[in-house]
């Protein structure tokens, strides 16, 4: 084994050429692995856009369908909620990338700062979204989980609701579908919140590593890409958002 | 890949800023509308300000309008076959015997 390397590093010093520390030897240039990585990081973000697609095109499907149940079960969520957290969502994305930009530059500490911003406005985003989930679990809408279906099949046992949209009460057969609502309502916004936690995570690996000044020596690679998957996440929000709030107010 | 930009393109805050506040803007727009009865257009006007801010996110954010061609081609291939992919099943849904359409 240590002979093998011991001849690599024989070959390579005949032909080796100056490059910064982070290039790796099998790329030609910087900006060659850069555009590698990128690619590759595109790539991923598609096999997501497929793995989100499916739930995407099941809520079309299913809406569709039971259409009424949809309506009266997207009532049950709050549009001031809903707004709050995709301000909230947008404004990280910013500030992720003036993370980029940050980091492009070598500023090291405006790039920790916008780091702990994101980070702190993720951690917002999923307190929001925990405060919608406990009301979802106090009403009995978590599908799965003592179900009820009062709030649609006698829609005045929830004033709160009630006031707003005066909903007709539901035959049981269509209530039993809001279910199938909530089911996709926990499975994407789950899902959504389950990419946002795995994003904070990172963060905090990367803000770590950038006090160590990791990103300002012009390597930019990791923010860039990180950049690119908290963004994505920015997307599937925007699209969660009038889908599952927005579109059932006027029917 | 050999035809791309040799020094990285730096996107400056001010653009960042621009497309921040429009993004922010076109929220509160959508939330507006669904104020707003508009019968079936309700749903259309609400995705088709979600397809803008995505490209806007996508174009600056994501910083594809000054990347690569194979960048840019990777990633309207991807929503072309994902736009693709759902046709493809609606159609097979619609023309069903079984469906509730």
């Amino acid at each position: 084994m240590s002979d093998s390397t011991a001849i690599a590093h024989g070959n390579a010093a005949d032909s080796h050429h100056e490059h910064p520390p982070y290039q790796r030897h099998h790329f030609e240039s910087v900006s060659q692995q850069f555009d590698a990585t990128n690619f590759a990081m595109w790539l991923f973000l598609l096999t997501e856009v497929m793995f989100f697609g499916g739930l995407f095109t099941a809520y079309l499907i299913l809406r569709n369908w039971y259409y009424e149940a949809f309506v009266q079960g997207s009532h049950q969520l709050s549009i001031f909620w809903g707004t709050s957290n995709t301000a909230v969502l947008i404004t990280s994305s910013f500030t992720m990338a003036m993370a980029v930009w940050c980091a492009e530059t070598k500023r090291k500490g405006a790039l920790q700062l916008c780091l702990w911003l994101t980070f702190f406005l993720g951690l917002v985003f999923l307190g929001i979204k925990s405060i919608e989930y406990h009301e979802k679990w106090v009403k009995h809408h978590v599908p799965g989980f003592h179900y009820s279906v009062e709030s649609f099949t006698h829609p005045s046992s929830d004033p709160e609701v009630f006031n707003e949209y005066h909903d007709h009460p539901m035959a049981p057969d269509m209530a039993a579908k809001t279910e199938l609502y909530f089911f996709l309502y926990f499975a994407m916004t789950g899902l959504h919140a389950l990419h946002m936690i795995i994003g904070i995570g990172i963060l905090g690996f990367m803000l770590v590593r950038a006090r160590a000044g990791a990103y300002t020596t012009g390597h930019v690679t990791f923010v860039e890409n990180f950049g690119l998957y908290w963004h994505f996440v920015d997307i599937i929000w925007i699209f969660l958002y009038p889908l599952l709030y927005l579109i059932s107010r006027h029917t | 890949m050999s035809e791309s930009t040799e020094e990285h393109h730096i996107v400056s805050p001010k653009v960042y800023v621009t497309i921040a506040a429009i993004l922010l803007i076109m929220t509160a727009a959508t939330c507006g509308m669904s104020y707003v009865d508009l019968g079936v257009f309700n749903a259309v006007v609400a995705l088709a300000i979600a397809v803008f801010k995505a490209s806007l996110v996508v174009l600056f954010f994501m910083h594809v309008k000054y990347s690569s061609k194979l960048t840019k081609l990777t990633v309207v291939s991807g929503i072309f076959i994902f736009l693709g992919l759902i046709s493809m099943t609606l159609a097979d849904y619609i023309s069903r015997a079984w469906g509730r359409w």
